[in-house]
């Protein structure tokens, strides 16, 4: 089964969240890495004033006991979000926890006024009652496959298998 | 008791940090991921909430048995902003002064379900002891042992120059002071020569630098003109007092005479160069107030970067803690 163009889906995304960019307090924050690229872009293609934030949620990760610290922490780099209309973008949302991560953050740097979650792809099998507000598009894959996103130019992608 | 390999003590099956004891025998990207780990924990010391769930329901227990009011401040800091528990156990009053062994001690600590000591130590080798011998299961933080190691000291020091000076490689680093009895001297120079640092001297008299220093590849000089010539980064050592009772050292006005870092000494390093010292600074003693106050020293920043640093090296030893334990069960499974 062929994989979408990232371009195209991030070319539909932008015209979704057009008109909440109508407001002026709207800051967008990619989730390291894979949706600091494609934040990247919708950054660029909405025309956001506002600076573009990076989120690294490895030192909220829910599996740290089993999976420990990774090796390369990037640490987060965001611009003022209290009372903010944060547009939140990851590359693929899967279980959830991610995004489950990237709030817990979000709140300890202060209080937004909303979040709206975009990605790239959802690929189903949540654990958690997450939703994103904006799709680029839905594939269903088994429980053992994942869809890696490569970039940042050009962003594509290909379907990972793993092992049993 | 067996000699030991420290570097082997302190990594897990996987080669991940599970102890931090020593830099010595630690490689190049170990430290590295330190210095890039404690980096990250800077950016989340600047917010508003300065707590990040890390480390959340573990026990981490501090255990000094030597005082020291910032190390052991900044260990507790370090601790409750990875939103652990952390108990500071005062051991002067404890159960050892009613002749429990510090065996004992240390047993009924994990019991208590602690995963983490942070020890500071009189004797060298102190934590590393209780790393292989007592509590292997604990992650053990070395927070100075006897003349041995201070290497969360050493690495925050190495935080800190590369923040200021941004690497290692090109840098000259000279080292002044009691070289001879000092843990904080023998951390960094392990650590500046694995991350590549290639002119790291020592200066100060004879009767203070270890006779064979110069085969942990320094140089070794007695007075600041030669030793300071060209330098980037000046670290001032602590003078202890009680090595003025000792005969090691002719007087206090003689060694600031001859050693102590004042503006005019300072000029013999490049222009840009910066003043560190791992405190608690003795003025007048070792560095003049113009010099410690002045625009070149990094010594508060240093305070600063202590706590980000620990962060840094507990949250990976625990890390590495729980791989261990992981594959340990999964092979007791499997032995089943």
């Amino acid at each position: 089964m062929s994989l979408p163009q990232p371009d195209q889906l991030i070319a539909n995304m932008a015209k979704a969240l057009m008109p909440l960019t109508q407001q002026d307090n709207v800051v967008m924050i990619g989730i390291h890495t894979g949706g600091a690229w494609v934040a990247k872009q919708l950054h660029e293609q909405l025309g956001l004033n506002s600076a573009l934030g990076l989120l690294d949620i490895s030192f909220y990760r829910d599996d740290f006991s089993q999976n420990g610290l990774h090796p390369k922490v990037k640490g987060s780099e965001l611009p003022d979000i209290e009372n903010k209309t944060i547009i939140l973008v990851d590359d693929v949302i899967m279980s959830g926890r991610t995004i489950r991560a990237a709030m817990n953050e979000l709140f300890d740097y202060g209080r937004p006024e909303k979040i709206v979650l975009a990605c790239l792809l959802d690929v189903g099998h949540r654990e958690l009652p997450i939703q994103a507000d904006v799709i680029g598009e839905k594939i269903e894959r088994p429980r053992n496959q994942r869809i890696k996103l490569s970039g940042p130019t050009p962003l594509t992608l290909t379907t990972v298998n793993l092992e049993k | 008791m067996q000699p030991m390999d420290p570097s082997q003590i302190q990594l897990n099956k996987e080669g991940r940090l599970k102890h931090f004891l020593t830099t010595e025998g630690l490689s190049k990207e170990i430290l590295s991921e330190i210095i890039d780990t404690a980096n990250s924990f800077i950016s989340t010391q600047e917010r508003s909430v300065k707590t990040v769930p890390l480390l959340r329901g573990k026990t981490v227990v501090n255990l000094f048995f030597e005082n020291s009011t910032r190390t052991r401040s900044t260990f507790e800091l370090a601790a409750k902003r990875l939103s652990a528990n952390i108990l500071n156990l005062d051991i002067a009053r404890s159960a050892t002064s009613k002749g429990e062994t510090l065996m004992d001690t240390l047993w009924n600590l994990e019991s208590m379900y602690s995963d983490m000591f942070v020890v500071r130590h009189a004797d060298s080798g102190a934590a590393h002891f209780i790393a292989q011998h007592v509590t292997p299961n604990v992650a053990v933080i070395n927070a100075g042992d006897g003349r041995h190691a201070h290497p969360t000291q050493a690495m925050l020091d190495m935080l800190t120059i590369h923040r200021e000076k941004s690497g290692f490689e090109h840098l000259s680093v000279a080292i002044v002071g009691d070289i001879l009895h000092s843990r904080v001297a023998r951390s960094q120079i392990y650590a500046l020569k694995t991350l590549g640092c290639n002119d790291v001297r020592v200066i100060g008299p004879n009767t203070l630098i270890p006779k064979d220093i110069e085969s942990l590849g320094v140089r070794a000089f007695n007075n600041m003109k030669d030793g300071l010539k060209g330098v980037d980064v000046v670290i001032m050592l602590r003078l202890q007092k009680e090595r003025m009772q000792t005969a090691l050292l002719p007087s206090e006005s003689e060694y600031y005479r001859l050693y102590g870092l004042n503006t005019e000494k300072l000029a013999y390093a490049n222009h840009d160069a910066i003043v560190m010292h791992p405190g608690p600074i003795n003025r007048g003693v070792e560095i003049e107030s113009a010099v410690a106050d002045g625009p070149q020293s990094v010594i508060l920043k240093q305070v600063s970067n202590g706590i980000p640093m620990r962060m840094a090296v507990m949250a990976m030893a625990m890390s590495g803690q729980n791989q261990e334990q992981a594959l340990q069960d999964q092979n007791q499974e499997g032995a089943q």
